[in-house]
């Protein structure tokens, strides 16, 4: 089955991220780096995101399109990546996702067949 | 053989209901099909069997009554037609496949409830309408609740299999707990669900089925140690009049002596696979309690010490408040008092708190302070039974 992990930042891990010195900002992103590789046979494809300041939003259901500054929920938690994952079950996934070394929250979406 | 009682009803069906679901399971691969063909099976057998007695056969009459609704269903799907129309019952259940069917409905991606009404409907053979009236919710919301878990069981592909070693001690733990609430919910519910199917028994058959299906987890025999334990002194619990009794005030000579002992040294047999847990030890002070011929011989220095282990697996303020219970015993009323006072800011909201400060207040000459505590627990009990006790309290004492 395929799944999407949904990496969803928080405040806290941004700011923990800003106070690391660039050593060990690098040994962290080295982990991510890491864990790509191990699982690189089920991953097919995703992307890191830049932040929510880049967001645009766009609403069409009050006749015109609304375009607005920012993502589409403001919060303290933030969709900040994606990856795309190929595996047996939703077991295999939550296995995967226990080792992930990044962000806090991972959401495990499943793709329509 | 007509009049058939209903726990006999309850019985049977939850005998073979689970059964049913392994093979239909097996059969079609398909969980949501399959737990719908039990409940219409179990429905229809809930329809004839109160008047026309149980089958001599009731696996082959569920079988039978499944089968036929599964031949109509499946018509467009002609693998499984054709397995179901070769399947002969009856069907050797294989406990791989049962433990398969309880690990399923008990995923951690499910919500609570939804995997104790899923475990209920689909291993025990309840229906929507007896999983809403334990549970005084309504029917409709059981039946959504089942619908989104059935879909979800599909589409974010929750698999049907037993968990990795790696994963078992994390997700044996969701069984364990959907098992625990369902028992608490049957053992504290009051007299106003009689008429309902008696989740206690369903408790128990789940927690020995799992037993029987995982002979060498300790803290399977804890569970199933600990509602036996409690079900072995529950007549005594109540007096003629429906009034709770205190279990100092309990005669012990209506205590199910046979069941305490079965419960002991399967506690024991579970102790020496020398892995403890939570169950373990709720369950060995239970039978601290249950061993002792009389309220006077008590071991209380050992159930402190059980309770320290307990604190130190899963710290909580309920049961730091159950272990200063016992410390007024071993070290009198002051002790146990500065125990609970440090309880104050976690427990202020919970009715035992103060029926216990108010009991310690009254051995400590505070009379007032103690009737004051009593009145704040009686605001905050909703359970008859409870109210009914520290009424009397609050008139006689």
């Amino acid at each position: 089955m395929k799944y999407v992990l949904l990496f969803v930042d928080t405040e806290q891990f941004a700011a923990d991220l800003e106070a690391m010195g660039p050593a060990e900002r690098e040994r962290a992103y080295a982990r991510v780096g890491e864990w790509m590789a191990t699982h690189r046979d089920k991953i097919r494809g995703g992307h890191k995101l830049q932040g929510p300041q880049t967001a645009t939003t766009v609403r069409l259901d009050q006749g015109e399109p609304v375009i607005m500054d920012g993502p589409f929920v403001e919060g303290k938690e933030v969709v900040s990546g994606y990856t795309e994952i190929e595996v047996a079950d939703l077991d295999e996934a939550l296995r995967m996702v226990a080792t992930w070394p990044g962000c806090p929250i991972v959401e495990i979406r499943p793709l329509e067949s | 053989m007509a009049q058939t009682s209903h726990t006999e009803l309850a019985r049977v069906v939850r005998e073979h209901a689970g059964r049913l679901a392994t093979a239909l399971m097996h059969l079609t691969g398909d969980f949501a099909a399959a737990e719908d063909l039990v409940q219409d099976a179990v429905l229809a057998a809930l329809r004839h069997w109160p008047t026309e007695g149980i089958p001599d056969r009731p696996d082959a009459w569920l079988f039978t009554v499944a089968r036929r609704r599964g031949l109509d269903l499946l018509r467009r799907q002609d693998t499984y037609r054709d397995k179901l129309a070769r399947l002969q019952w009856p069907v050797q259940p294989d406990p791989d496949e049962q433990l398969r069917l309880i690990f399923t409905c008990c995923h951690p991606a499910l919500p609570r409830p939804a995997q104790i009404a899923l475990t209920l409907r689909v291993v025990c053979g309840l229906t929507t309408t007896q999983i809403a009236r334990a549970f005084l919710v309504h029917e409709s919301a059981v039946a959504r609740r089942i619908t989104r878990a059935k879909r979800k069981i599909t589409d974010a592909g929750i698999p049907y299999r037993i968990p990795n070693d790696d994963e078992l001690g994390a997700r044996l733990g969701q069984v364990l707990t959907v098992i625990y609430l369902l028992f608490n919910e049957g053992y504290l519910s009051t007299a106003e669900r009689a008429q309902s199917r008696d989740l206690v028994d369903d408790a128990e058959w789940l927690a020995s089925l799992l037993h029987k299906l995982m002979p060498t987890e300790p803290e399977v025999m804890g569970l199933l140690a600990l509602i036996v334990l409690h079900r072995a002194r529950a007549e005594a619990r109540f007096d003629t009049d429906g009034a709770l009794v205190r279990l100092q005030d309990q005669d012990r000579s209506r205590w199910d002596r046979h069941a305490i002992g079965d419960a002991s040294r399967l506690l024991i047999r579970a102790g020496l696979l020398q892995r403890p847990g939570p169950y373990q030890l709720q369950a060995a002070i239970v039978a601290c309690h249950a061993e002792a011929a009389r309220w006077q011989d008590t071991d209380w220095e050992q159930i402190v010490l059980l309770y320290d282990m307990l604190l130190h697996l899963e710290p909580s303020p309920v049961t730091r408040l159950h272990r200063a219970i016992a410390v007024r015993y071993v070290r009198g009323p002051n002790k146990a008092m500065a125990e609970l006072d440090t309880l104050a800011g976690d427990l202020d909201g919970y009715h035992l708190y103060h029926a216990t400060r108010a009991e310690l207040l009254r051995q400590l000459g505070q009379p007032d302070q103690g009737r004051a505590a009593d009145a704040r627990a009686l605001d905050l009990t909703a359970n008859p039974a409870e109210q009914a006790v520290l009424q009397h309290r609050l008139t006689w004492t």
